[in-house]
């Protein structure tokens, strides 16, 4: 197989690691609502366990986006 | 890239390359160091010339100085509590730097320092190594007790020393990889829609209507990395202090990576 082409596919199948990533921030906010919503009181504290949630879950998604870069470019 | 017409350069924002001319040349100073120098002198002149007026009842710039600072502080607060003050200064100092870096990088034609890893990784390097300094100051060869957690059979100790060793090895890693990841990945965006608005003008006449979208594609990114800057600086500076507070206090926490 073509060298430029195999690369193409590697990097397209790096993307995959994104239905991980999106399930993770999808679950990290489901709960951040659900939180809220049973406790509206709790808001100023839960919110920025759930952005630091969300900022540790989206760096799975950042790795295989690093991954893709590494196998195109490096 | 493909040699097309039009191909995507998406990387070639993040090349460094040298200013002022041959000084800078010889001197080996690039876009970068000037950008990181300019966000220090404007960290410096809001604080000095927002706080000179010590009013009351604040104004403008004074306002915002002490929203940045109060903010920093009650983050520390929160996470090291009364008795680890002395970290303050260096968190925000962090805070501030990273927060500034990634709001200079969103000026068009300006550059992003945080976009390269070898900025983000020495700043996670020294968070690191700060950690691991202070852990052994304050708790001396305890500190290695935490590699085992407490309570755990001692016959799993030979695979869970090693997942905790990994786990506290791997820290400074993804501390810089989440910052750099995330510039890098919002200005690639920003380029690829610029990019699909020049090819779409090149069309005809339904092209150039049709290239109004990643326009205002692009002016919605611009919205999100506004978020994104300020997250992951706040980000960096909370996961920080968790790390400042696993070494300055005695008890473990889960494991954050």
């Amino acid at each position: 197989m073509d060298v430029v082409a195999a690369k193409q596919i590697g990097a397209g199948l790096a993307a995959i690691a994104l239905a991980g990533a999106g399930v993770g921030i999808g679950s990290v906010f489901a709960s951040l609502v659900a939180t809220i919503g049973r406790n509206p009181a709790s808001r100023p504290h839960v919110f920025t366990l759930g952005m630091l949630g969300f900022a540790l879950t989206e760096a799975t998604g950042l790795f295989a986006l690093l991954i893709a870069f590494l196998i195109l470019f490096a | 890239m493909a040699a097309e017409k039009h191909s995507i350069d998406a990387l070639g924002q993040f090349v460094l390359y040298p200013v002022f001319g041959n000084v800078g040349r010889s001197l080996h100073i690039a876009q970068s160091n000037v950008l990181m120098a300019i966000a220090a002198i404007l960290i410096l002149g809001l604080l000095y010339l927002g706080m000179r007026p010590r009013a009351v009842v604040p104004g403008r710039l004074q306002a915002a100085a002490e929203l940045l600072y109060e903010f920093v502080y009650n983050m520390v607060d929160d996470q090291l509590g009364r008795k680890a003050h002395a970290y303050f200064p260096f968190v925000f100092a962090l805070f501030c730097f990273i927060l500034f870096g990634n709001y200079l990088g969103l000026i068009p034609g300006s550059f992003t320092y945080t976009s390269h890893i070898a900025v983000t990784l020495t700043l996670a390097l020294v968070v690191f190594v700060l950690g691991l300094i202070v852990s052994l100051r304050v708790q001396g060869l305890h500190f290695f007790a935490h590699f085992l957690p407490e309570g755990s059979p001692i016959f799993l100790a030979p695979l869970l020393v090693p997942i905790e060793i990994i786990s506290y090895l791997s820290r400074p890693i993804s501390l810089s990889i989440r910052l750099f990841a995330n510039m890098v990945a919002g200005h690639v965006l920003f380029e690829v829609f610029a990019a699909f608005t020049i090819m779409l003008g090149s069309l005809g006449v339904i092209g150039k209507f049709i290239a109004v979208a990643p326009v205002a594609v692009n002016v919605a990114m611009f919205a999100l990395e506004l978020l994104v800057g300020a997250l992951q600086a706040y980000v960096f500076a909370i996961l920080t202090c968790i790390y400042l507070r696993e070494a300055a206090v005695e008890t473990h926490d889960e494991a954050l990576v």
